[in-house]
């Protein structure tokens, strides 16, 4: 697990050029949210660039859109995308590289942007799966202010009446929204008694652990019967003092100076990594 | 007097389709019962999915179901479908142009006496103006028929919007001229045309019988496919006629008449009159009373181009 999390900082940078490419993105969520992402793309799901229709593959949704940056820093390195194109293109004049998931690209399965679609259509992917008799399993990733969307609660009452134990979803919990704390905005009290009072099967683990997000994602595809909810703890804008859990990091574009203390931040940490 | 609904004939060719096509799946909104879609659903339980009173989720499922190879018919009464889910459609649906067929039951003002909460007359403006979305509305049972048929043959995102009661035949079995996204002539005139979709197009050729024994002729078009509009019909039936009346059960907003009034406008400028709902929340009753108190009935449509052509 040591190599993902050393790989995530190297992500973290392309991340961060993307962002100062592209004048613009989301930069705290893709920092909590990228541990998230390569632990499924690295770790957990079957999932390849050579075969990237395979009716077996397991399926992904980033249902929180707006972390697109941190996504295509993942599907660059697992070989859908190039990073230099991303670089060059992502939110320019008539590119397919836009700010949020496009399904015209390789390896991004379905449109998302607005809040609350990610896990309503995953169900529709676990009911595929049932009907079908494949045993691939089906993830998607949510922000924590996105479950004040009511199309969220329907979809979590709707998973568990299916039963479906295909499917995986993510809270990137990293206690941020734009306008300021998520308690203090619309609280998520109790959250794991939340899910579980919808017969859920909830995992509350440190989402920036790659050991214990793995573990969660193990657990997961053994409970029978019932949906899995990964409640991620995380920290927005993870890996750089700059930028952790600060709110106006929501969707700041790093000045130069800002740009060379986080990239300093981010080699720090991955050097502490390999020399440990 | 006819006694099939359209939706009912919707239910029998999935059915019938079904029966081979284990990938055709239907969802509905606890509107199996309203929808007629409670045989599909008994016949063919596994291709069936229930998502309780939730518009947004059943979008949203279909097109995680069609994602992964389904052909999914989502059904909901049209009030519903075309505004709780409307960004489902859009986004789930149109955006990521996944093959949900979005069946828009009990459609324009069907449910007459149960309030504005019930009418969907702002579905074609809604739904057409959404990239990638088509929009149809079957004039009858035949036509219904013809058009589910066609849309079984591709992947592509639909809206099509029914009434809930049976409604007049315009074609019988044998005679049912059907092109997809081609509009049918039913009546040709010179001196006008009525240019109708859906429930409209019944009283449109009622009308028609009633001018000609005035003297007046003129072309009836059944525009089922309000998107894409067939536009070549419309110009090749505008041009050259002092009068173009278009009839349907809608807003008078973004709907039929506003894109024949496009297309119309743009081509061949000649005048158009749009008969249409008021932009007003309609008065309560069955439907014919309604389209009676809003002149949209061949008394109405014939006074209108008699007027018009004076």
């Amino acid at each position: 697990m040591k190599e993902l999390e050393i790989l995530s900082y190297d992500l973290r940078k392309d991340v961060v050029d993307i962002i100062m490419a592209g004048k613009g993105g989301h930069i705290g969520g893709d920092m909590s949210v990228l541990d998230i992402l390569v632990t499924l793309y690295f770790k957990q799901m079957n999932i390849s660039p050579e075969n990237p229709e395979d009716p077996d593959r397991d399926l992904f949704v980033l249902s929180k859109g707006h972390s697109v940056e941190a996504y295509y820093a993942v599907l660059c390195a697992k070989g859908f995308l190039n990073l230099e194109t991303v670089k060059k293109e992502f939110s320019r004049f008539n590119t397919k590289y836009i700010g949020h998931p496009n399904n015209k690209l390789p390896g991004i399965e379905m449109n998302s942007g607005s809040l609350g679609h990610g896990l309503p259509v995953c169900i529709g992917m676990a009911l595929a799966g049932k009907m079908n008799h494949r045993d691939y399993r089906v993830y998607t990733v949510m922000g924590d202010g996105e479950l004040a969307e009511g199309s969220v609660w329907e979809a979590v009452m709707a998973a568990s009446h299916y039963k479906l134990d295909n499917l995986c979803a993510v809270v990137d919990r990293n206690r941020l929204q734009i306008s300021g704390c998520t308690e203090a905005v619309m609280s998520h009290k109790r959250l794991k008694d939340r899910f579980e009072s919808f017969d859920w099967h909830v995992i509350s683990v440190n989402g920036n652990d790659y050991e214990e997000l793995n573990a969660a994602f193990e657990e997961a595809k053994t409970v029978k019967g019932m949906p899995t909810m990964i409640i991620a703890n995380t920290i927005k804008g993870y890996g750089s003092a700059v930028m952790e859990n600060k709110a106006n990091w929501h969707h700041k574009v790093p000045t130069q100076e800002e740009y060379e203390q986080i990239i300093a931040d981010f080699q720090k940490r991955k050097e502490a990594l390999l020399h440990e | 007097m006819n006694k099939v609904p359209n939706r009912a004939v919707i239910c029998d060719v999935l059915m019938e389709h079904a029966k081979t096509d284990k990938d055709i799946t239907v969802l509905c909104s606890d509107s199996r019962g309203s929808a007629s879609l409670a045989p599909f659903a008994e016949a063919f339980p596994e291709q069936f999915v229930e998502v309780g009173i939730a518009e947004q989720n059943l979008v949203s499922i279909a097109a995680g179901l069609a994602k992964c190879g389904k052909k999914t018919y989502a059904a909901s009464p049209a009030c519903f479908l075309s505004t709780r889910s409307y960004e489902q459609a859009k986004v789930d649906v149109a955006y990521s142009n996944t093959n949900v067929k979005l069946i828009g039951i009990s459609g324009g003002i069907s449910y007459g006496s149960l309030g504005m909460s019930h009418h969907s007359a702002q579905d074609i403006a809604a739904m057409s103006a959404v990239p990638n979305m088509r929009v149809y509305l079957p004039s009858d049972r035949h036509q219904t028929k013809h058009l589910v048929e066609a849309l079984l043959q591709d992947e592509k995102p639909a809206y099509i919007r029914v009434g809930r009661n049976p409604v007049e035949d315009i074609y019988t079995e044998e005679n049912c001229p059907f092109e997809m996204d081609k509009a049918t002539i039913l009546e040709k005139g010179e001196d006008a045309v009525l240019i109708a979709c859906g429930e409209m197009v019944a009283p449109c050729v009622e009308a028609a019988v009633l001018l000609k024994e005035k003297g007046i002729r003129v072309s009836v078009v059944d525009m089922y496919c309000a998107k894409p509009l067939d536009a070549e019909t419309v110009v090749n039936e505008a041009k050259g006629k002092k009068l173009v009346v278009t009839v349907e059960e809608h807003a008078p907003f973004g709907g039929l008449g506003a894109m024949v009034s496009q297309v119309v406008g743009r081509e061949c400028p000649t005048k158009v009159i749009n008969l249409a709902l008021p932009d007003a929340p309609v008065v309560s009753g069955t439907s014919r009373e309604v389209f009676d108190y809003y002149g949209l009935n061949a008394a109405g449509i014939v006074e209108t181009v008699v007027r018009n052509l004076q």
